[in-house]
């Protein structure tokens, strides 16, 4: 990657405002090669343009490097030039005629576990790649059961550098069977194995001409064509309130609408709903969608409804279909990752962010922690430190209206927040960890943990 | 085009947002976020088509109601004047109020020091937070978005600034799923990035997609220019052309719009919305790369202006 960018055919504006959008995150070890693999994205989609390459290719003869540092495209701070490695997560954006990416770029650290759990938190992809030299190894495992636990739809297995295994078949056939069954255990829905070599840009981009036994999607095709919507008529419909729109305007004297995000499924005119915790019910009579009525809204559009009834709704309420309401508890259970530098101990007092409400809350118990490594529990560790995956019981100030996680992503997370500093603490999610009944081998030995 | 959205063609899942959608509707959840969460909010406003994207989504995340926040205008003294002309205009068309901060007013008092390149932009930094400080904003919006520069790139959406607004890119709070946490102290505030997730091109887009006004400076248009450190620059009181420099007329556009004296202008026969949109796609240089001076100073400039409270 050496030269400058070809020109390729500009898009027209019609393309370019068609497409639909795909949030993906990359994990990866030092050493696999995923800054080259991002770098061969956003090179081969155009988006390193020639200031910001001259720019690298400045910087990397100023520290003697030959050849131009990709790497610095990606690590954006002092900090992060001056050590070499990447320290926090960056947004990417790239496009082509067909999609619009985000691409959140997580450090491979094993350290660095909140900073993968943050950027895989909104990803509806991820993307773990391995060498094909070392097969499947510890870090692998725990990238899986990352993308697991924060139950990203689409796992991609790239396993790269096949041009130092002579792009043989069998290397990648057995680092994708071996992958795929582990993934699968932890209830991965779905896994999209492709052998690849960013270096040498086999099927990231284009496809390799020298592993003509593979008949699957490069990885930029399988980008561009996953799904990013999903089948709303299995999705409970959850719309938090974030503000009530009273324009008390002589064109508008009695408008009153519930505006939010709807966190999941859909919601149309006419329907029931309830309004919780508190639990009272009505129809909705209007749906404005940014101005516009509509008759049916749904996830992630931001909507005001309108309801037939003047109840009193304000923000940090749940609007649900009356049909299809979660329970309320004031007792949740859930695994978190610990975030914050400082531990959380059992007794903590904190707030916690559940949508739009904000409650003040107590950890009742942390009964174990997880290891990441060989999903073994360890019972009772008294306190998580940074970057610790654990099981906690949180006790809450007012009931809340929460959904498994599993069941959703929006209103089965939450944020603790430290009262006195307002540092986030702790990303939350409620109910089972793994999809898959068992998930849990507690034989290790527990000395073994390293977490 | 209309704002109705519709299902997406070519693929199979019915209830898919256009990419422009999706960024529209997480903007406005922003918006609505902090309107729901602080007390003094305040809208950064230059009359920059960021700055016009933002305000057109708040209006929006809002609407039939009014918008609940004022604007907020840092004012070089070295504006274009087309660009001056548009942001009070917009200011009265939608009965906004908008708050002043002024550099030369800080240069008159001997606060601060014109510097010998005659760039005003790095002198921004303490009329705004000055300004921020007295009128005890809480939430600060800005059009930044993480495409524009490395340092951006690792910018939260929510972003919080100590009480001499500084930046510490390493006790930023990690943000997690769509739950912005926006808790401070008093005399801390939250500076917040709607357009985080967008890029150049989807600005571009939207406004031509919302039919969104713009300053014509943005379009292609004969201009009095002169080139300094390979940039095409408006002649005008802030110091230049020196001497050695020959001013020339030239056909040209704007990408950015800032402080005269660091803002350069590209060669451009676009004229409308889709040629700029056209040329945009088809360049091989980022916007900050082709027009801006200030971020060349340093391979970390950017970085560094952050930290001390600049957007």
């Amino acid at each position: 990657m050496s030269s400058t960018t070809e020109p390729t055919e500009p898009l027209s504006v019609e393309q370019l405002s068609e497409t639909t959008l795909l949030r993906f995150a990359t994990a990866g070890s030092v050493d696999d090669g995923k800054s080259t693999l991002v770098g061969r994205l956003l090179h081969d989609s155009k988006s390193i343009l020639t200031d910001q390459l001259e720019a690298v290719e400045r910087a990397s003869a100023s520290r003697g490097q030959d050849a131009p540092d990709l790497a610095l495209l990606t690590d954006g701070l002092r900090a992060e030039r001056e050590q070499g490695i990447t320290i926090d997560v960056a947004y990417r954006y790239f496009a082509t005629p067909k999609r619009r990416f985000i691409l959140a770029d997580t450090p491979g650290h094993v350290q660095y576990t909140r900073n993968m759990v943050t950027g895989a938190s909104t990803a509806e992809l991820t993307v773990i790649l391995i060498d094909a030299r070392n097969g499947v190894v510890e870090q692998t495992r725990r990238h899986a059961a990352l993308a697991a636990l924060l139950r990203v739809p689409h796992v991609v297995l790239a396993v790269n550098k096949m041009d130092l295994v002579d792009y043989k078949e069998a290397v990648f056939a057995a680092i994708a069977e071996e992958f795929t069954a582990y993934a699968t255990e932890l209830g991965v829905p779905e896994v999209t194995a492709i052998p690849i070599s960013a270096l040498a840009g086999d099927n990231v981009v284009e496809p390799s001409a020298v592993m003509d036994w593979y008949g699957g999607p490069t990885v930029l095709e399988h980008l561009e064509t996953v799904p990013v919507a999903h089948d709303l008529s299995h999705c409970h419909a959850r719309l938090p309130v974030q503000y009530v729109i009273r324009p008390q305007t002589a064109e508008h004297p009695d408008y009153r609408g519930y505006a939010g995000q709807i966190a999941a499924g859909s919601f149309h005119v006419g329907e029931q709903i309830t309004v919780l915790p508190a639990g009272r019910s009505t129809k909705i009579s209007g749906i404005d969608l940014l101005g516009e009525p509509v008759d049916v809204a749904w996830t992630t559009q931001s909507v005001t409804l309108l309801l037939e009834d003047d109840i009193d709704i304000s923000r940090g309420d749940l609007i649900v279909p009356s049909k299809d309401a979660p329970p309320t508890t004031q007792d949740i259970e859930a695994t978190v990752c610990h975030v914050a530098d400082a531990p959380l101990t059992v007794g903590h007092r904190v707030l916690l962010k559940h949508g739009t409400r904000t409650v003040k809350a107590i950890v009742k118990d942390i009964p174990s922690r997880l290891t990441l490594d060989d999903l073994s529990l360890h019972p009772h560790p008294g306190q998580l430190v940074a970057n610790d995956i654990g099981r906690v019981k949180i006790r809450t100030a007012e009931p809340l209206p929460v959904d498994s996680y599993a069941d959703s992503r929006r209103t089965g997370s939450f944020i603790l927040i430290d009262p006195n500093d307002g540092t986030t603490l702790t990303a939350g999610m409620v109910g089972e960890s793994f999809a898959s009944p068992e998930p849990v081998r507690d034989e290790g030995d527990d000395d073994g943990w390293d977490f | 085009m209309t704002t109705v959205v519709t299902t997406q063609e070519g693929t199979d899942t019915p209830y898919a947002l256009s990419h422009l959608d999706a960024l529209e509707s997480e903007g406005v959840h922003i918006f609505r976020e902090v309107a729901g969460e602080f007390e003094r909010p305040v809208i950064l406003f230059s009359g920059g088509k960021d700055s016009i994207v933002m305000l057109h989504l708040a209006l929006k995340a809002f609407a039939p109601a009014a918008i609940p926040f004022s604007l907020l205008h840092v004012d070089t003294g070295h504006n274009f004047p087309e660009v001056l002309e548009y942001r009070d205009r917009t200011v009265a068309q939608h009965g906004l109020r908008l708050h002043v901060a002024s550099v030369q007013d800080y240069i008159d008092r001997g606060v601060l020091k014109e510097r010998p390149d005659g760039t005003r932009n790095p002198l921004q930094t303490l009329p705004l937070t000055e300004k921020i400080q007295a009128e005890k904003f809480d939430a600060v919006f800005g059009g930044g978005r993480r495409d524009e520069e490395k340092a951006r790139a690792k910018e939260r959406v929510f972003s919080l600034r100590d009480e001499f607004s500084q930046w510490d890119p390493r006790r930023q709070r990690p943000e997690l799923w769509n739950l912005y946490n926006g808790r401070h102290a008093p005399g801390e505030h939250v500076r917040v990035f709607p357009l985080s997730n967008w890029t150049e091109l989807d600005v571009w887009q939207y406004i031509a997609r919302e039919g969104i006004e713009l300053p014509e400076i943005y379009f292609a248009h004969e201009r009095e220019v002169f080139q300094r450190a390979g940039m095409w620059l408006t002649a005008g009181e802030w110091g230049g052309p020196q001497a050695t420099e020959t001013v020339e007329k030239r056909q040209v556009r704007y990408r950015t719009v800032g402080d005269m004296s660091c803002t350069g202008a590209v060669d451009s026969d676009a004229t409308t919305l889709e040629a700029v949109i056209t040329e945009i796609a088809a360049s091989r240089l980022t916007e900050r790369g082709a027009t801006r001076a200030d971020d060349k100073l340093s391979e970390a400039a950017m970085e560094d202006r952050k930290r001390e409270g600049y957007f």
